[in-house]
């Protein structure tokens, strides 16, 4: 009876064979480490977001009346309401924290080089999307915050020579972020981003399952046909669409191994959420900041304003430079330089593992760097920290300058043939 | 050592609060939300004492009563003096341009007070008012500069007296005020009056974010739960991943 | 890759365990996404019991009040009305208040806690409409009775007492709320004082 109702199905939509190509019979690398949970977590993430979302439009009021004590109103008098609402700032943060691991795993591993330059372009703009969804749903709660949050970041198209003026008050709809501004950022960020985003996460997928995934130690798993003697091919099915045209070595099937796996991920980033969520929403400021518990008022800035935290390594980079104009190149720069990393680094060794010492050195300086500015831009200016926000901008770029030319000829580990465990 | 390196970044969070220091240490209210006694009297002063010019206009009385264990007709009878029903919003009558006008800036709403400022601040607010004849009302705040507002608790507290200190600021000698003293002419002993500044911080914490005892109630459950799948699903991912190694 | 025989009760335990686990969790976490979906703190606040001075209500005359956005009709029978109820019983469909549409101290002959006082909501039982108070009018539909209530939307016919007449497309009579005199000219409509 199961077996008909399948057959039934799979005489008009090809459930069967997607779920074999893609999941069943999908081969994975056996090797992936902690660092390879974070794909899956951004998907979790991204359903909890729409999820929630979704439950928050029921009640939320997008105009500049009412959008604040709507907020309100969903944290008091809608029976769970508060929770909703803890699930969806908390989310916000919890997407960059997990798209940032996820990008920083790309990078260790070289997993954006040859053949997964796709791959990591579509990561990338998935990136621009969720910071362009994050900005414009962070005006939504209508607080100081929000407010002056969207002004400070819309100002900076104004550095855009000749036609910056008009583009400022194009975005806004009106002489200062207003209802307008309110009603097109609703627009945008519950229907017209998250389909943009769910579109790039199914292409991201798409190009993920042709190229096949990398992994820790960077070595093809997919070898030339007729390469690989039998005893030393897995002992798992795998799709023909993937052994017709490849040797497969060191593989297991996504499912079940990879979905036991990630289960486990899933539980544990649950209970770390699930911490936040229900004891410390606000983080100390950093997931909900305090001036953002005041409503908007056009006629008074707080002390401090500050992007949220996923957003000041590049508001960093933005204030180290005396210039608007070049600031806001520098800033766009900063997201572009990431997007070209497949052609920055023209090494053929792809994991950390087996490239050189400068290499290793190179990352770290880059991971410090990118805490300093995210630093930086989230506390008060002084004197010292413009000076610190100058320097680690330069650094920043030199990351990939430094990458650029040492990968050119680098002295490289020798590779293992097979994947090491 | 990128998992060390993460979790050392992680830990450093904590760290960089992003709030700029006050020029005066604040006071530790040290409020606890499930001290019913201390919210109800916390609630009594802000009908009492504050609620003539600020409101609570997001936060309704049923609901308040029922959080802090008032029953409803006590609460009606003797928390609502402007015969609201008990499901409206706690709001005052008050015009707000007038208000305007006599203070400088209109009275703030305090149902979010306690997330803006922190508890922290209330309390050192509420504990830091001092005379000064030089301000429309005759007095002034440590923690907040030339504040628009009387001090409507003087009654209890009466009228402290600043304690002055000499300070090298930028070469020049300057005056500041670092606390304050009470003057003994309040109907409240300091004790007693530093009671009531926690129980009226306290309540403003509660309305703040009056989810807050249902969360961590849910939230511990919520964990506990999920160490147990955790468990489960370690185990399967174990005996799966016996068929790899 | 070991060579240990694969333990598969062991292996069905666990994906078993896991999967209600794992499926008490996801009804868990629909909870707040169903319960959200109640009546919230501002509609109970809306809903909440209404008092009505009906110290000025003439005899005939019918007032509207809104409870939980519905309309609640308070009337004040005159005996005529009172009178010409009986006449007619033959005629209804559910003429002793059998069906649950009233509180307890409303099921008698009036559907009333005192006879001239009449509280009911004013919307017919077939599909949601308010019918309409026929003073002096109900002649024409029901032969004998002067006064009544009509539905424009499909005709259904109310008596004095809120008790559909037979042949018409309403199935029940009109229900009757909870309500209290709090004293001889305030009544509290939505609860009932004295009744948990």
């Amino acid at each position: 009876m199961f077996g008909k109702i399948i057959g039934w199905i799979d005489d008009r939509i090809p459930m069967t064979r997607v779920w074999n190509m893609h999941i069943a019979q999908y081969p994975a690398p056996k090797n992936f480490n902690f660092w390879y949970f974070f794909g899956s977590l951004a998907m979790l993430v991204l359903v909890n977001q729409i999820v929630t979302g979704i439950w928050l439009t029921m009640n939320f009021v997008p105009s500049a009346e009412g959008a604040f004590a709507s907020v309100e109103y969903i944290m008091r008098d809608v029976e769970y309401g508060w929770l909703l609402r803890y699930l969806h700032s908390t989310g916000a943060s919890a997407f960059f924290i997990v798209v940032y691991l996820h990008m920083f795993r790309g990078m260790i591993y070289g997993s954006y080089q040859k053949p997964r330059e796709l791959l990591w372009l579509f990561g990338m703009f998935i990136f621009l999307a969720l910071m362009a969804e994050a900005f414009m749903g962070y005006l939504l709660p209508w607080g100081q915050m929000s407010f002056w949050g969207a002004q400070v970041i819309i100002s900076l198209f104004g550095a855009i020579p000749v036609i910056g003026d008009d583009l400022t008050l194009w975005i806004r709809g009106d002489y200062v972020i207003s209802g307008a501004t309110l009603n097109r950022f609703f627009a945008l960020h519950v229907i017209a981003l998250p389909l943009v985003i769910v579109i790039l996460v199914f292409l991201h997928i798409v190009a993920l399952h042709e190229v096949g995934s990398n992994n820790p130690d960077g070595v093809e798993i997919k070898r030339k046909k007729g390469t690989v003697a039998e005893e030393d091919k897995p002992k798992f099915k795998f799709h023909e669409y993937y052994t017709n045209k490849k040797d497969i070595v060191d593989a297991i099937p996504f499912h079940p191994y990879y979905t036991v796996k990630d289960i486990v991920g899933v539980v544990g980033f649950l209970i770390l959420f699930c911490w936040v969520v229900f004891f410390m929403p606000a983080m100390n400021g950093f997931f909900l900041e305090a001036p953002n518990f005041e409503a908007a008022n056009p006629l008074k800035t707080p002390e401090h304003i500050f992007p949220v935290w996923y957003f000041t390594p590049f508001y960093a980079i933005l204030r180290a430079i005396p210039d608007k104009l070049i600031g806001v190149i520098a800033m766009g720069a900063s997201i572009v330089v990431l997007a070209l990393l497949p052609w920055i680094d023209r090494g053929s060794v792809r994991s950390i593992r087996y490239r050189c010492g400068f290499h290793k050195l190179n990352i770290a300086q880059f991971v410090v760097t990118f805490v300093i500015l995210g630093w930086v831009g989230a506390t008060p200016q002084t004197d010292f920290k413009t000076l610190l926000s100058q320097i680690t901008t330069v650094t920043y770029f030199m990351f990939f300058v430094l990458l650029f030319v040492y990968s050119k000829n680098e002295k490289t580990k020798p590779l293992p043939t097979r994947l090491t465990k | 050592m990128m998992k060390k390196l993460i979790i050392g970044l992680f830990a450093l969070l904590p760290s960089l609060t992003m709030a700029a220091g006050p020029s005066v240490p604040l006071m530790d209210a040290n409020i606890d939300l499930k001290d019913n006694a201390s919210l109800q009297r916390g609630a009594k002063l802000f009908m009492n004492y504050c609620l003539g010019c600020h409101q609570m206009q997001y936060q309704r009385y049923e609901r308040t009563f029922r959080d802090i264990g008032i029953p409803t007709e006590i609460g009606q009878e003797q928390l609502i003096f402007d015969g609201s029903k008990v499901g409206s919003h706690i709001k005052n009558a008050i015009d707000k341009d007038d208000a305007a006008k006599w203070f400088g800036a209109a009275p703030p709403d305090l149902t979010l007070v306690a997330r803006v400022r922190g508890t922290d601040w209330i309390y050192t607010y509420l504990k830091s008012f001092y005379k000064d004849e030089s301000r429309p009302f005759g007095v002034n705040n440590v923690v907040f500069p030339s504040v628009g507002m009387p001090h409507v608790l003087q009654e209890l507290q009466g009228l402290p007296t600043p304690i002055t200190e000499e300070v090298e600021e930028h070469g020049h000698t300057v005056t500041k005020v670092v606390g304050t003293e009470t003057d003994g002419s309040g109907e409240m002993s300091d004790d007693e009056y530093d009671r009531a500044a926690r129980d009226l911080t306290n309540f403003l914490a509660y309305v703040g974010e009056p989810s807050r005892l249902e969360s961590e109630a849910i939230g511990i459950k919520v964990i506990g739960f999920l160490v147990i799948l955790f468990i489960l699903a370690f185990m399967l991912k174990k005996e799966y991943w016996r068929d790899v190694h | 890759m070991s060579n240990a025989p694969v333990d598969n009760g062991r292996r069905r335990f666990l994906t078993i365990a896991t999967s209600v686990v794992g499926g008490v969790g996801a009804a868990g976490a629909a909870v707040p996404f169903i319960a959200s979906w109640n009546p919230s703190e501002r509609a109970k606040s809306a809903g909440a019991p209404v008092e009505v001075d009906i110290s000025k209500l003439e005899p005939g005359q019918l007032i509207r009040v809104e409870w939980r956005g519905k309309p609640v009709w308070v009337i004040n029978r005159t005996p005529k009305m009172l009178e010409q109820m009986k006449e007619h019983e033959g005629q209804l469909r559910d003429p002793a208040s059998e069906e649950p549409q009233q509180p307890e101290s409303s099921t008698n002959e009036y559907r009333s806690q005192r006879p001239e006082i009449f509280v009911a909501v004013g919307i017919c039982t077939h599909l949601g409409c308010s019918p309409s108070f026929l003073q002096g009018g109900f002649g024409e539909k029901v032969e004998g009775t002067d006064d009544g209530f009509f539905c424009p939307c499909h005709g259904s016919k109310f008596d004095m007492a809120g008790r559909v007449f037979q042949s018409v497309p309403a199935p029940l009579n009109l229900e009757i709320p909870p309500y209290t005199f709090l004293d001889d000219t305030t009544i509290l409509v939505g609860e009932e004082k004295g009744v948990a």
